[in-house]
């Protein structure tokens, strides 16, 4: 049969490339990001988040929890800046969602390029949203009184952290932007999982005055050893225990969920 | 199948760009494609022919890349659809259906874009991208976002978009499905110019018009089954080429026109409801003898028309059955079938 077909020439090789993969998922990437350009209005709750949720815990829980606005912005702080990673992870998520469901991802596959130039673009792009996000909060909780007790290299490994933990859980969120047929099933469902994680656990409030079973759900709730850990690292304190809590619970789930979302975004490429 | 598939070629020196032998695709027990072969040359356009629902869709996203068939072998360009996707992946272009552009980015970018995936240089992908916006008139518009386009706007750079990498093998999904005529035209003289630069094209249609503009060879599908094909003149003769409408201006007289017709041979048929008279023409001398016909018994006609055969009457034609009902009993195909 390929005897009178076109003679394949220098197109034979299948291999893409490191340098042409790097190509390919910046070039994504630029997409991406004009995408953002493009809809700015997509950029508001990356904007605005960390500003209302400041203002809203430390002036209305503040002086409540802590006994007053200047002990709480030390606590809740670190732990806002925690979860934010968490929020980058639920935007490719449904990032993904509506990519499959515009015409442009069949554009995509048709393309010689690698399957996974397509989810890095996008988890590149949600980085550097995400790296916004942590600037308006760092600043605007500077702004009302947040002292970085410790130093800079301490403030970046709390950024850093919650990255890494945020990227452990970019997989269950792909798993749900590819298995959930819309983007507000996909934000909705997203919500439902994220709220008690965030509310049940040392991020907003400390967990002693908490009924026993919540206490018990906190103590393993890998959020209160994320917050705990910014919590150290913004303001001085024991590290090593709740560090160690975060990369063994982010390499956990990384191993347990990274195959399936691979799987399931290879069987839908 | 029995040899339908595809008409007697010289295979001298002429060499296959598609070749597909028995796809079949389930979903679930709905058969997609039931067993299709068909051949395109390379250089030539084959218009598969079918109405919604015949597969004709399926078999370009197998051919794409884009499903896994349940079986049979598709090669594309050499390349086996199954085993070497990513070097198929190289020779193929697609437009499809809807438009698949970045709603949110311009239509330069756009170009841009497939132009940095396929591996041009940032300066070559710029050039290409302005080259085909001049192309296909949307330079005025490159740098707006694509969704303040028009619908033939987005079909434009949707076409341009699948011609970035000069494809060997472009594939035109109903390209100018609900689009106005002048965009039509403008489609249909970018595919022939693209034919004329040596790319190999495989057009799915529902008009029988636009292959017959575009096409060398025509396979017609149905539910999933090729059930005719050849050149487009052998099946014009097939199907019976072209009818001439005549609107008398008297639709009184509409009778009278068709037995004076028949007198000298011609099977004409009429409508009171429509008040149109019809004529099949077999012959190339027939519609002067209509007109002489009529005007020597002095008629007084208000308009007259000369129409391509329909999808419906192509398959009436082929089958015996309007296309819906032909699925049914498609199996048992007449004899003449073989073009």
């Amino acid at each position: 049969m390929s005897a009178a077909t076109l003679a394949p020439g220098h197109l034979d090789d299948p291999r893409i490339g490191l340098r042409a993969n790097l190509r390919h998922v910046g070039a994504l990437t630029r997409r991406n990001l004009m995408r953002i350009k493009a809809d700015p209005e997509s950029m508001l709750d990356a904007l605005l988040i960390p500003i209302i949720f400041t203002l809203l815990f430390v002036y209305v829980f503040g002086g409540a929890v802590s006994g007053s606005q200047q002990d709480y912005i030390q606590y809740m702080i670190p732990g806002l800046l925690g979860t934010t990673g968490l929020n980058l992870a639920m935007s490719v998520g449904t990032g993904l969602n509506s990519d499959f469901q515009s015409g442009v991802m069949d554009r995509f596959r048709t393309l010689p390029i690698g399957r996974s130039a397509v989810l890095l673009s996008k988890i590149a792009a949600e980085t550097c949203r995400a790296l916004v996000s942590f600037t308006i909060l760092i600043g605007f909780a500077m702004l009302i009184g947040l002292q970085i007790k410790t130093g800079i290299l301490e403030l970046l490994a709390a950024v850093g952290l919650s990255l890494v933990f945020g990227m452990s859980i970019v997989w269950i969120s792909m798993l749900l932007g590819m298995s959930l047929r819309s983007v507000q099933a996909v934000q909705g469902l997203g919500m439902l999982v994220i709220m008690p994680l965030q509310f049940g656990s040392s991020i907003f409030a400390p967990t002693t005055t908490m009924p026993g079973w919540l206490q018990a759900f906190t103590e393993y709730n890998p959020l209160s050893a994320l917050a705990d850990a910014c919590r150290s690292l913004i303001n001085g304190g024991p590290l090593a225990h709740s560090v160690t809590v975060v990369l063994v619970c982010s390499a956990v789930i990384t191993a347990v969920t990274a195959p399936l979302a691979v799987a399931r975004f290879r069987k839908r490429t | 199948m029995t040899g339908i598939a595809t008409a007697p070629n010289d295979r001298g020196h002429r060499t296959n760009a598609v070749e597909v032998r028995g796809i079949v695709k389930h979903y679930g027990s709905t058969k997609a494609l039931d067993g299709v072969d068909l051949t395109v040359r390379e250089g030539t356009v084959l218009g598969l022919l079918g109405p919604n629902g015949a597969g004709k869709t399926t078999l370009v996203r197998v051919l794409s890349t884009l499903i896994k068939p349940d079986a049979g072998t598709a090669f594309v360009g050499g390349y086996d659809v199954l085993r070497q996707p990513k070097q198929l992946r190289r020779t193929i272009g697609l437009t499809g259906q809807y438009a698949s552009v970045d709603e949110l980015l311009s239509g330069y970018e756009n170009l841009y874009l497939i132009g940095r995936l396929l591996d041009l240089s940032a300066k070559e992908s710029k050039s290409r991208a302005g080259e085909l916006l001049e192309r296909f008139s949307l330079t005025e518009a490159a740098r707006r976002p694509a969704k303040t386009y028009s619908g033939g706007m987005r079909r434009r750079l949707d076409l341009a978009a699948s011609m970035i990498g000069r494809p060997k093998v472009l594939y035109l999904d109903e390209p100018t499905t609900g689009l106005d005529p002048r965009t039509r035209n403008e489609v249909w003289d970018e595919v022939q110019r693209m034919v004329g630069e040596g790319a190999t094209v495989l057009l799915t249609t529902q008009y029988m018009e636009e292959a017959e503009q575009l096409a060398n060879e025509l396979t017609v599908i149905d539910r999933g089954r090729v059930i005719a094909g050849g050149g487009i003149a052998e099946l014009k003769t097939q199907v019976g080429g072209q009818t001439l409408q005549v609107r008398p201006v008297h639709p009184a007289e509409l009778p009278e026109m068709a037995r004076c017709l028949h007198e000298t041979g011609l099977r004409a048929t009429f409508s009171t409801d429509t008040g149109l008279l019809s004529v099949p023409l077999t012959a190339d001398d027939q519609l002067t003898t209509v007109i002489g016909v009529l005007g020597t018994r002095g008629f007084a006609v208000a308009g007259i028309d000369t129409l391509l055969p329909s999808l419906d009457e192509v398959f009436l034609a082929i089958t015996g059955k309007p296309a819906a009902a032909a699925a049914d009993t498609a199996p048992t195909l007449p004899k003449e079938t073989v073009a």
